[in-house]
């Protein structure tokens, strides 16, 4: 059965265009992905995450599981921090790409992508070892992501306190809400993701919008969040991450450490000569996933992730290709519909704030 | 609405108006709000049989197809969509897409009500 997230009601209210995303009911957008686009790199968006899966896994021996679990390497991650990690299977492909949040000394929270969260938490409970237990609180968490460069002006007007590094998180009260809050999100740009009991989710949400509102805050769908992540060439697991593609195949060997004891997948992890790339598309058209890439005649790669990036104001796609064929500059050709589209390799990220 | 009289549909979501000896087509609103932000148009004129695929339209989220409603020559493309597509969502009935001569055979339309009907389903 589909589910709604806690926001559902409200989303409704602001006639988001409903659809069904992993396993759950969310905007696709408001008002139309290019303006909501376009609100969060110049001023200021909020997103229901809430579809998104949270683990708690704490005990004495929650560090080291969790480095077991994980290709990155947590061993001098302090409480308050956050660390971003694929997770391997046995033969070095990614089973999901999470965030580490570390809670206390012996209790971590793990942000995994909602379509792989019962995957994900049969995989962790498989390879469970004594002295750690693992819970699956996602039904009972609310997630918003406020972003955009004015998110954190709407944030100093609902708390005094917020998270001033990246990847760092602290625990506050909103209106007697106690809220988890992260300086993270997926867009690119600054912002905050907010964690707090589901039953709060739309006074939270409403409160979001008022103290946005001199801002010009605006709902944003997950339409936007993809165009978002893709212009700052952030990997979406599906499209640059699969269990048959490793974290070496696909830019992410800065976090692989091969110096760590022991992790999933490691012995299995081999340098394919693969990577991924960004392509502007020079042609008129746009080129998606899956599709073919050609380097004089010889076929290279495959697309990702591809569309039209409305602050960009082009076309733009993401490929894996062997890299003997990936240096900056060169000119491919893109197979689309039976159409030969032509693009060039440029250097990622494609935007940078 | 005024802009709507004399216009017909097709099931695939074309609209068409036929003034003499030219007929225009475009994409009804129903097909724009479905595709949300159309950002690229592909069209060739050439001559074209009913049903053929005469090109297709990209949206942000999505490609679709557009298809012939009549046998008969594309002799222009409206220059508006290649400069701003956007002009298909904003304004889906008064901005064609293509503009056809020589028509000699034609696919069965639906009126306005019959369309609305259609995509009510």
């Amino acid at each position: 059965m589909v589910k709604k997230t806690p926001l559902y009601d409200i989303h409704l209210e602001l006639n988001g265009k409903m659809v069904e995303y992993a396993g759950y009911y969310l905007p696709i957008q408001y008002s139309g992905i290019i303006e909501e686009h376009n609100i969060v790199r110049n001023n200021v968006g909020l997103f229901d995450v809430s579809h998104m899966g949270q683990f708690i896994i704490e005990g004495k021996d929650a560090l080291k599981f969790i480095n077991l679990l994980i290709s990155n390497d947590i061993t001098n991650l302090q409480v308050n921090k956050i660390r971003y990690s694929p997770m391997l299977n046995e033969n070095g492909g990614i089973i999901d790409d999470l965030l580490i949040y570390k809670l206390d000394e012996e209790e971590y929270m793990l942000v995994v992508n909602a379509a792989n969260k019962e995957k994900d938490f049969k995989w962790i409970i498989d390879n469970l070892i004594d002295d750690v237990i693992v819970y699956d609180a996602s039904d009972n968490i609310c997630q918003i992501a406020i972003q955009g460069p004015n998110s954190e002006k709407v944030m100093k007007k609902l708390s005094d306190k917020l998270p001033e590094r990246f990847y760092s998180f602290i625990e506050v009260d909103i209106n007697g809400i106690n809220v988890l809050i992260s300086r993270t999100g997926y867009t690119g740009e600054d912002g905050f993701e907010l964690y707090f009991d589901s039953n709060e989710g739309i006074n939270m949400y409403k409160e979001l919008l008022k103290a946005g509102k001199e801002f010009e805050i605006k709902p944003c769908g997950l339409g936007c969040r993809d165009t978002l992540r893709l212009e700052a060439s952030l990997p979406l697991y599906g499209h640059e991450m699969s269990e048959e593609i490793s974290p070496l195949d696909t830019g992410l060997e800065r976090f692989v450490k091969f110096d760590k004891d022991n992790f999933i997948g490691k012995d299995s992890l081999k340098d394919k000569n693969k990577t991924r790339i960004g392509l502007k598309i020079v042609d008129r058209g746009i080129v998606r996933e899956d599709s073919e890439i050609l380097f004089e005649d010889k076929q290279i790669g495959i697309t990702t992730s591809g569309t039209f990036l409305p602050y960009l104001n082009g076309a733009y796609a993401m490929a894996i290709v062997d890299k003997e064929y990936s240096k900056v500059g060169n000119i491919v050709e893109c197979i689309v519909r039976n159409r030969k589209i032509k693009a060039e390799i440029i250097s990622l990220p494609f935007y940078k704030r | 609405m005024d802009e709507l009289k004399n216009v017909l549909f097709t099931k695939t979501h074309e609209w068409v108006k036929i003034e003499g000896e030219i007929a225009y087509v475009g994409l009804s609103d129903y097909a724009q709000s479905q595709m949300g932000d159309i950002v690229f148009i592909n069209l060739e004129e050439d001559d074209y049989e009913v049903g053929d695929t005469i090109g297709d339209v990209e949206s942000v989220k999505s490609v679709s197809d557009i298809y012939s409603p009549f046998t008969g020559t594309i002799v222009e493309i409206n220059s508006v969509i290649f400069d701003d597509p956007g002009a298909i969502n904003r304004d889906p009935y008064g901005t064609w897409l293509c503009k056809y001569e020589n028509v000699s055979d034609k696919e069965e339309f639906l009126t306005l009500e019959e369309y609305e009907e259609i995509i009510k389903e």
